[in-house]
């Protein structure tokens, strides 16, 4: 099937290391969290997260060319047609060529953007062929993660909830006289941006997340994964990933879900498969003997392998 | 011209001079657009004081001001008092004022209809804002007011009384303008020798008719929701979340489009009359306003591309959102154009058109750049958006309504503003709104999420540097305040009757200021005094 993916390759390749490449300096790539003065958005750490990171560069540079056409034009205007020179206003106001062509130039450019755009959706569509499940649900303020199956087997058992760090809650509280420049994470500032557990999920693994809410309408969002998604209570919504790199990306909700919608970040940390494997391991060893006690009666939307979880 | 055996004597009296007569029980389109004006002026500070709680908070990491859900009231209440408060009414204001003096007409269709819808929002408001002092707070949810968040905060009941009342307010203003536009013009005006502007709010008073009875209807779902046992949008009750955000969208955006349609037409009026050249392409301007407003009825989704559509939809509504920088992109290359050639001056209304024109398309550029469905995932509900939106909104709409202020202010008032502070109040605007809304792009590029009160200390540079542009530009709106009133209060140089060199049309025909009635006689059409001259092409 022909998709206009921007998944880099042959002659596609090419354009995109001319367009893309040259804004690319501007934001610095693959870098997992936000840095002070950033400018570009994130070239990402997934299979897909070149796509809206090399549409979005593509995009920018032909906005940066119209706009110095257009605008040059202007101040060549403003320059030489004032009045002040002695400009004369002459008296034609139409020109059907000039018309026709800025009709047509903007479909064209317009045509190849939708080309490649379309292509990245029909891959971010294709959640088939994953090797591992995890559902997302969110609540106000946090989010929970069980885990479903992984290379075709079901997990029982493992699911917990996931909220913002003690240091960044306490910090952020009105008047607290706390500095949230103080609050680091391996030398990293994390404020806001850190949970008490991560949600942990091996490199190189196709995985497909389901995401719903349990209250309100949130959104999942990890900027180093390409995309984000609503979470919808009643509604189940599908996307992918496959990490390609290991390390801890994070990312907040990005839907208003109330007064603490500001308080609820996502943390992914992504690890080596064999590493994922002995964590997985203990968690269902850890938490299979007995109901797990952490984990709050709440309703789940149906699942098959999450019933004895709630 | 056989117009004398209809002429009524009453019609040569001056305004009534009793105060409350003439203001409150107006029936005039000078005054009741005078009043729209003052009112969406008030507006705009109200709804800027808003802003400047938000700007305060996040000024620095760490919450120092306010909590998170008063927060959250300032950013819901900012946006409900600027879109239906501040640049809704400013165009209604202007369209009262000029349409009827542009196309040559005595008054409005619906004199006394006009009183009702302007003096409903005065109400509507004291309502809306009341809800700060209540006891379940204001409204927090966002001024999309997506459920089930809204459903959650007191105030549902008079938030959605107070948007009823003002889509009533704009229905009845909308038939209004239409009933003018179609049976009021002088003879001779045909509908394609009409100015660009009048043209720009018949289609936006269509726009206005057809999408506020939807917002009414979701509101009223919302309202069934919370107090009557429905379960439209609650999915425990078998409802969907996301039918609301489709109704809501397909109010929500012909309603952005309400709100730059006329601006686009004032523009078209303020640079041709400072170029000293007709408008370049009339017709196609006239026509690009046209598919714009039917694009916009075909694009709501676009808002939405994160809800988990289908992916034929998440297609159809990129391309239909692609294909709106067509037309608008004629309209802009039609504007330059039209200076191209010209004979320019750089007024105060020219400057601000000028900065219209540039930074309006900057925003339409990052309207291109989130119609592209795969990066929308990633810029959706960023900042990058809200940097998006107030670039068309602020130096969009709002600089056009300044413009066109500028514009039309010596004759309304019969005197020159002062140059010089008009000219003052351009460049702190312009400067200082760029300080304010270009870091916000960076910010949403990284990953700031909008509408939260505290971020990162990554953020923080940037949201300095944004909220020091945004005190400022604050302040400069106070200049305007001044120069306002110094031109209708303290200015002591008149304004000729056709104040500008350039300046083509009927409403330069009328003294300055404008008397209180004008058109007792209809005014013979002249083709080369039409602001776009001949159309023959």
């Amino acid at each position: 099937m022909t998709s206009g993916g921007i998944k880099p390759h042959g002659i596609k390749r090419a354009v995109l290391a001319g367009l893309g490449g040259a804004l690319a300096l501007f934001g610095g790539s693959a870098m997992a969290n936000p840095k002070p003065w950033q400018l570009n958005m994130t070239r990402g750490a997934s299979e897909w997260s070149s796509v809206p990171y090399h549409l979005n560069n593509i995009a920018l540079g032909v906005c940066v060319g119209i706009g110095i056409l257009v605008f040059g034009a202007m101040f060549i205007a403003m320059f030489r047609f004032r009045k002040s020179r002695g400009a004369v206003a002459e008296k034609w106001t139409h020109n059907t060529m000039l018309e026709v062509v800025w009709t047509t130039v903007p479909v064209i450019i317009l045509i190849t953007l939708a080309y490649l755009a379309t292509g990245g959706l029909t891959s971010f569509a294709n959640t088939t062929g994953s090797q591992m499940t995890v559902k997302v649900t969110g609540y106000q303020w946090k989010w929970r993660y069980d885990y479903v199956d992984y290379k075709g087997k079901a997990i029982d058992h493992v699911g917990f909830m996931s909220k913002l760090d003690r240091l960044s809650d306490e910090t952020r509280q009105l008047d607290s006289g706390m500095d949230p420049n103080a609050v680091q994470t391996d030398g990293e500032n994390t404020y806001l941006l850190n949970v008490d557990k991560p949600l942990v999920v091996p490199v190189g693994t196709k995985i497909r997340f389901v995401i719903t809410a349990g209250d309100v309408i949130h959104s999942w969002w990890v900027p180093a994964l390409g995309w984000k998604m609503d979470a919808i209570p009643g509604i189940v919504n599908a996307a992918w990933t496959n990490i390609e790199k290991p390390g801890v990306y994070r990312g907040q909700c990005a839907e208003l879900c109330g007064q603490d919608h500001g308080f609820m970040p996502i943390v992914v940390k992504a690890v080596p498969k064999a590493e994922f494997e002995q964590w997985l391991a203990q968690q269902e060893a850890a938490n299979a003997p007995k109901p797990a006690a952490a984990a709050p009666a709440t309703a789940q939307a149906t699942t098959p392998a999450q019933g004895n979880q709630g | 011209m056989a117009h004398a055996a209809t002429h009524d004597h009453h019609d040569h009296h001056g305004a009534p001079s009793n105060f409350f007569v003439r203001w409150c029980m107006s029936t005039n389109h000078k005054d009741i657009g005078t009043l729209y004006l003052v009112f969406a002026l008030t507006m705009f500070f109200i709804g800027g004081s808003f802003a400047m709680v938000i700007r305060a908070e996040l000024f620095k990491p760490g919450l120092q001001l306010v909590q998170p859900y008063f927060f959250n009231e300032m950013t819901t209440m900012h946006a409900l008092v600027m879109i239906f408060g501040a640049v809704m009414p400013a165009f209604v204001g202007l369209g009262n004022w000029m349409i009827p003096l542009m196309i040559g007409a005595p008054d409005m269709a619906l004199p006394r209809m006009n009183n009702l819808s302007f003096w409903i929002m005065p109400f509507a408001f004291a309502l809306l804002l009341s809800t700060l002092f209540t006891a379940g707070g204001a409204p927090a949810g966002g001024w999309t007011m997506y459920p089930p968040l809204a459903l959650q905060g007191g105030s549902v009941a008079q938030m959605v009384f107070a948007i009823h009342l003002m889509g009533i307010s704009s229905i009845m203003g909308a038939i209004n303008i239409i009933a003018t536009i179609l049976n009021m013009r002088a003879p001779g005006m045909d509908l394609l020798k009409m100015p660009v502007f009048v043209w720009s709010w018949l289609i936006t008073a269509f726009l206005l008719i057809a999408v506020m009875p939807v917002l009414a209807g979701a509101v009223t779902m919302l309202l069934t929701d919370k107090y009557f046992g429905t379960s439209f949008f609650n999915a425990a009750g078998g409802g969907d979340p996301v039918l609301y955000q489709h109704i809501f969208w397909f109010f929500g955006h012909p309603e952005v489009y309400i709100m730059i349609l006329p601006a686009f037409g004032i523009i078209s009026e303020v640079i041709p009359t400072f170029a000293r050249k007709p408008i370049f392409g009339y017709k196609a301007m006239v026509f690009a306003i046209a598919s714009i407003a039917f694009l916009s009825f075909i694009v709501w989704a676009h808002h939405m591309f994160a809800v988990g559509l289908p992916l034929g939809a998440e297609v159809f509504f990129m391309y239909a959102t692609m294909l709106i920088a067509v037309p608008t992109g004629v309209k802009v290359f039609n504007w330059v154009s039209t200076m191209w050639g010209g004979s320019m001056t750089f007024e105060t209304p020219m400057l601000f058109a000028i900065a219209f024109v540039i930074l309006f398309t900057i925003g339409g550029f990052s309207g291109l750049m989130l119609a592209l469905a795969p990066a929308d995932f990633q810029y959706h509900d960023t900042y990058f958006v809200v940097a998006h939106f107030h670039y068309v909104l602020v130096t969009g709409a709002v600089f056009a309504i300044i413009s066109g202020t500028y514009y039309w202010l010596p004759k309304w008032t019969g005197r020159m503003y002062s140059e010089f502070w008009g000219k003052m109040h351009f460049w702190n605007s312009v400067i200082w709104v760029n300080v304010l809304f270009f870091p916000q792009h960076f910010l949403g590029l990284a990953g700031m999420p909008r509408r939260i009160p505290d971020y990162n200390v990554a953020f923080a540079n940037f949201n300095m540097i944004s909220s020091i542009g945004g005190f400022l530009f604050g302040a400069s709106q106070l200049i305007f305040v001044g120069v306002v009133i110094h031109a209708v209060w303290g200015s002591k140089k008149k304004a000729t009757d056709r104040v500008w060199e350039g300046a083509k049309g009927l409403e330069w025909t009328v003294p300055s200021p404008a008397p209180f009635h004008t058109f007792d006689v209809p005014p013979v059409i002249n083709d080369d005094e039409l602001a776009h001259g001949h159309v023959d092409h």
